[in-house]
């Protein structure tokens, strides 16, 4: 499947460190020449800890190649903030979902998912089985 | 009936007021959140102050669409999208007219703070904005002074609960005795909204 058809996924941290070593860490796991789209939307627009709108919105935009878009949130107010982005309707790619995922292990289910051509559907659904892995 | 002016003053007067409070709303945050929810929507409303003036929007929606916008986009923390929604949600329920009836403010309001419980998953008890505004949205049938007493009952009776939504909640009992700052914060709107009628009032 060619790069344009991949599905996007935007990182959305309190932190801008934590989004982009994420995001680094998800494509890193992905292999070698699999190319996805991901943009990290950490911190807010000064640098500080917290949720940017305009981040996400820039980010989501980003990666948008018309197959969609899957967001993945840490913490309490990027969870708000994107819900409030989807429910504005024009602020995010039309086809962009807030995946229910544990950031880490959902954006490297997430990405190397979407590395292999999956569509959207296909993309949650792996980041959302994340939360079933158990470590005991 | 109230006009769209009505509704930039009560923007501008919650703006004023939470520039105000803006210390004691951190103050509050700071024993069981991040200490910086005055100075986050401090940033929020002096936005929405600064947005209102600039594009002046002649329905009592609207100004409160536009308001919410703004709030979602500036303040960084959970308040930005909690905030945004109550005042977009309460906005788009009050429709396109020129003014509004105080039963469809309270309708429409009691609407914004649904969809509030319904994006933050809390309920009244649960230590939130959600005790001030519920008591302020059943006491706005009988008046907006009413209102302004119910919400402030409301952010005091949270200090002996324990927090069960928001960074609050992972401390557990710790929580207990702290007024709640999103509460505290959604009385100062309410305050400014009657302040906002007792002007009009006035000027009659």
């Amino acid at each position: 499947m060619s790069e344009e058809k991949r599905v996007g996924i935007v990182l959305v941290s309190h932190s801008a460190a934590v989004a982009a070593s994420v995001a680094e860490l998800a494509r890193g796991l992905a292999g070698a020449g699999a190319f996805v789209p991901v943009a990290p939307a950490g911190g807010t627009e000064d640098g500080g800890l917290g949720t940017s709108a305009e981040l996400i919105s820039a980010a989501a935009a980003s990666v948008d190649r018309g197959a969609g878009v899957a967001v993945l949130t840490d913490l309490g107010s990027a969870v708000l903030t994107v819900k409030a982005l989807l429910a504005e309707g024009d602020e995010l790619p039309a086809d962009t979902r807030l995946v229910d995922a544990p950031f880490v292990e959902g954006a490297v289910a997430a990405v190397v998912t979407a590395s292999t051509g999956a569509d959207l559907t296909a993309v949650a659904a792996a980041a959302s089985e994340a939360y079933t892995y158990r470590k005991e | 009936m109230l006009d769209a002016d009505f509704f930039r003053r009560w923007m501008t007067a919650t703006a004023a007021s939470v520039e105000r409070e803006a210390e004691r709303l951190t103050e509050l945050d700071s024993p069981i959140g991040d200490a910086d929810h005055g100075s986050n929507l401090h940033r929020g409303f002096t936005a929405v102050a600064a947005v209102l003036e600039k594009e002046a929007p002649d329905t009592p929606g609207a100004v409160l669409v536009l308001a919410g916008r703004q709030l979602i986009s500036t303040v960084g923390g959970a308040s930005g999208p909690l905030y945004g929604t109550l005042l977009r949600r309460t906005g788009k329920a009050l429709g396109d007219a020129a003014e509004v009836s105080e039963a469809q403010l309270t309708d429409a309001l009691r609407a914004g703070v649904d969809a509030v419980m319904t994006l933050g998953g809390a309920a009244p008890g649960d230590k939130t904005m959600v005790d001030a505004l519920v008591p302020a949205v059943d006491a706005l049938a009988e008046s907006f002074a009413a209102a302004r007493a119910a919400a402030e009952e409301g952010a005091s009776a949270t200090t002996p609960l324990q927090a069960r939504k928001g960074r609050a909640s992972y401390l557990g009992e710790r929580s207990i005795g702290h007024q709640d700052p999103g509460a505290t914060s959604a009385a100062l709107l309410i305050a400014a909204l009657a302040t906002t009628a007792d002007t009009e009032a006035a000027d009659v």
